[in-house]
């Protein structure tokens, strides 16, 4: 993981947050998701809302996902079992990253956005996701911590995705 | 690929019952040929209620949705006059643009951006630009938006293309008193949760219909969707016993007693100990309201409606609304909404809403496995060299929750539409 030599976060660089972005797409993509939950707080969540609906809040809209720690790790441990059928045997994915851009930082959050594309390939079928992901970065310890993953489709439904049976 | 039927109709050709040696076989050419899906268009969603949408979804004059049904571009908009819910087929009387074009919103006034002939919300042609080139007087009733007939009950909307079929009530037979029990336990007060899950995939419409009630599969395909309610601390060792109910007219029941809460009176730890008060009154003034059979029913039972053809209301630890929506043999288009009592309690709206998207939802624990089963059984269909679908579960005795009876009603329905030639 990237080693932040700085104490606050309110001098970090975007592309020291770039390189945090892209090893976290890495895990993904490598399906080390163990390691992957690491990342993530105590007091995390983890979002997709609804196409038609990519400002719905968890507590009154429905979402696609919702996830606090607890349903993250849950969603981790089902994804390595063989039982997530619309997953075994995982498919290969990639996820690019960019556009980065830091909107707020102060001495220990970062939020950030930027633009992700995901490609979902398995069993002769291929799948794009396009979104905007927010991220809420802590940094503690010289590391980053993600306090909040945001990701709103830009598909305006999912007809053609049929489910977001992955992490996005 | 044709399919000949000299000696039967296209039904029962594909749907063969012999209750004395209690089977019940689906040809697989119901999901796979052209023929039958074609038939499917006219002779059953031409001909039976359609769900469109639910009344509080357009609470105030001009409040407008804009959906297909049966794959009909259809728009539902509240009369300004009238405060009735109309519905039109959403096409310019003029020459076909749409007149509708956003999915939802509120306006009085439609003006076509064609050629901007303008219509009210009662769909009456109210402006044509340069009206003095119809040398006659314009035909001003005759180019009104077309409308489609539409009854509701208790608040789900629902429209037909068949002027001649039975008023909606009657069609619903038994179903009705199941929209009941979920209107009622929501003291008829019920709205549409934000959010709208709008997905596909490739397989036949009538796998999801059977998926949508069949109790059987549950613990096979959804072991990691238990596991997690493990985790949560649901104890699930009195497991999922019921019953299984054909309700006429092809509309059909799966009940059942299962170890997870209602969010209707139903108390599990998972609420907090801080809404135990509250949903022991709710379930009191049900029990009031209703008596104890009745609102034993609506809070301690889960259940999987269908209604024939394509509408599903899982009335389980939320209460979802999909539509199944064929566009080819084996292509199938679903939405899906919550609906939950209004002014809700904060924590058991969460509760909802989590039990959703984590059970029903395309983002969830068990829904993309559900899919995964019905594309593999597609594809399980072309390999031609099994012609026939078994679902005979549970013949000949009182079905259970993992029968079959269910489906059957559906089958036996869909065998008589498509052996109708109308
Ligand atoms: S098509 Fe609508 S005004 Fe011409
Ligand atoms: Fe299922």
């Amino acid at each position: 993981m990237t080693t932040i030599t700085r104490e606050n976060a309110a001098t970090v660089t975007r592309a020291e947050v770039e390189d945090f972005l892209y090893q976290e797409a890495a895990l993904l993509d490598e399906w080390d998701l163990p390691t992957w939950l690491d990342l993530f707080t105590e007091d995390a969540i983890y979002q997709v809302p609804c196409n038609d609906d990519p400002t719905g809040a968890g507590d009154r809209s429905l979402m696609l996902i919702d996830d606090n720690r607890l349903r993250l790790a849950s969603r981790v441990e089902r994804l390595g079992s063989r039982k997530a059928h619309r997953e075994y045997p995982h498919s290969n994915l990639r996820h690019f990253i960019s556009n980065v851009r830091i909107l707020e930082q102060d001495s220990e959050v970062l939020k950030i956005t930027c633009s992700m594309l995901v490609g979902r390939f398995r069993a002769n079928r291929e799948t794009w996701y396009c979104a905007r992901a927010d991220y809420d970065l802590l940094l503690s310890g010289g590391a980053f911590r993600i306090r909040r993953k945001r990701v709103a489709l830009d598909m305006t439904t999912l007809r053609h995705s049929s489910d977001v049976a992955i992490i996005l | 690929m044709t399919i000949t039927t000299t000696d039967t109709g296209l039904g029962s050709h594909h749907v063969i019952e012999e209750p004395e040696s209690r089977t019940f076989r689906v040809r697989r050419t119901a999901m796979t040929s052209q023929d039958v899906f074609e038939a499917e268009r006219e002779r059953i969603f031409a001909h039976t209620w359609l769900y469109l949408g639910h009344e509080s979804e357009i609470p105030d004059k001009g409040d407008y949705v804009r959906r297909p049904v049966g794959g009909r571009p259809l728009f539902m908009v509240r009369g300004a006059k009238t405060g009735e819910v109309n519905v039109f087929h959403n096409t310019c009387t003029h020459r076909g643009a749409a007149i509708c074009r956003a999915d939802k919103g509120s306006q009085k006034v439609f003006q076509c951006f064609y050629h901007a002939w303008t219509f009210d919300s009662e769909g009456e042609l109210k402006g044509v630009p340069g009206e003095d080139a119809y040398v006659d007087e314009i035909d001003r009733a005759g180019l009104a938006l077309q409308k489609v007939r539409t009854e509701s009950y208790r608040g789900f909307v629902f429209v037909t293309f068949d002027p001649e079929i039975e008023d909606l009530t009657t069609y619903l037979a038994g179903a009705r008193q199941y929209l009941d029990y979920v209107v009622d336990a929501m003291n008829g007060e019920v709205e549409v949760v934000p959010g709208t899950n709008e997905y596909g995939f490739d397989a036949n419409w009538k796998l999801l219909v059977e998926n949508s009630i069949d109790g059987y599969h549950a613990s096979s395909t959804h072991d990691t969707y238990f596991k997690y309610l493990q985790t949560l601390g649901t104890d699930l060792s009195i497991g999922v016993s019921g019953v299984t109910k054909d309700l006429g007219n092809g509309h059909a029941v799966l009940e059942y007693r299962a170890p997870w809460g209602r969010p209707v009176a139903s108390w599990e730890p998972l609420f907090g100990e801080d809404s135990k008060e509250e949903i022991a009154q709710l379930k009191a003034d049900l029990v009031e309201k209703h008596g104890p059979e009745k609102a034993e029913m609506m809070t301690e039972i889960n259940r999987n409606l269908l209604i024939y053809p394509n509408l599903v209301i899982n009335d389980i630890m939320a209460v979802t609304v999909r539509t199944l929506v064929p566009t080819a043999p084996d292509r199938v288009e679903v939405t899906a909404w919550e609906i939950a009592p209004k002014g809700e309690l904060p924590q058991l709206r969460q509760r909802r809403l989590d039990s959703f998207l984590t059970f029903l939802g395309p983002g969830g624990f068990a829904t993309p496995d559900d899919l995964e089963a019905l594309e593999s059984c597609q594809q399980g269909f072309s390999s031609g060299g099994v012609e026939w679908n078994d679902i005979s579960r549970g013949m000949g005795r009182a079905a259970q929750a993992t029968d079959e009876e269910q489906m059957r009603a559906f089958w036996r329905r869909w065998r008589d539409q498509l052996d109708t030639t109308n």
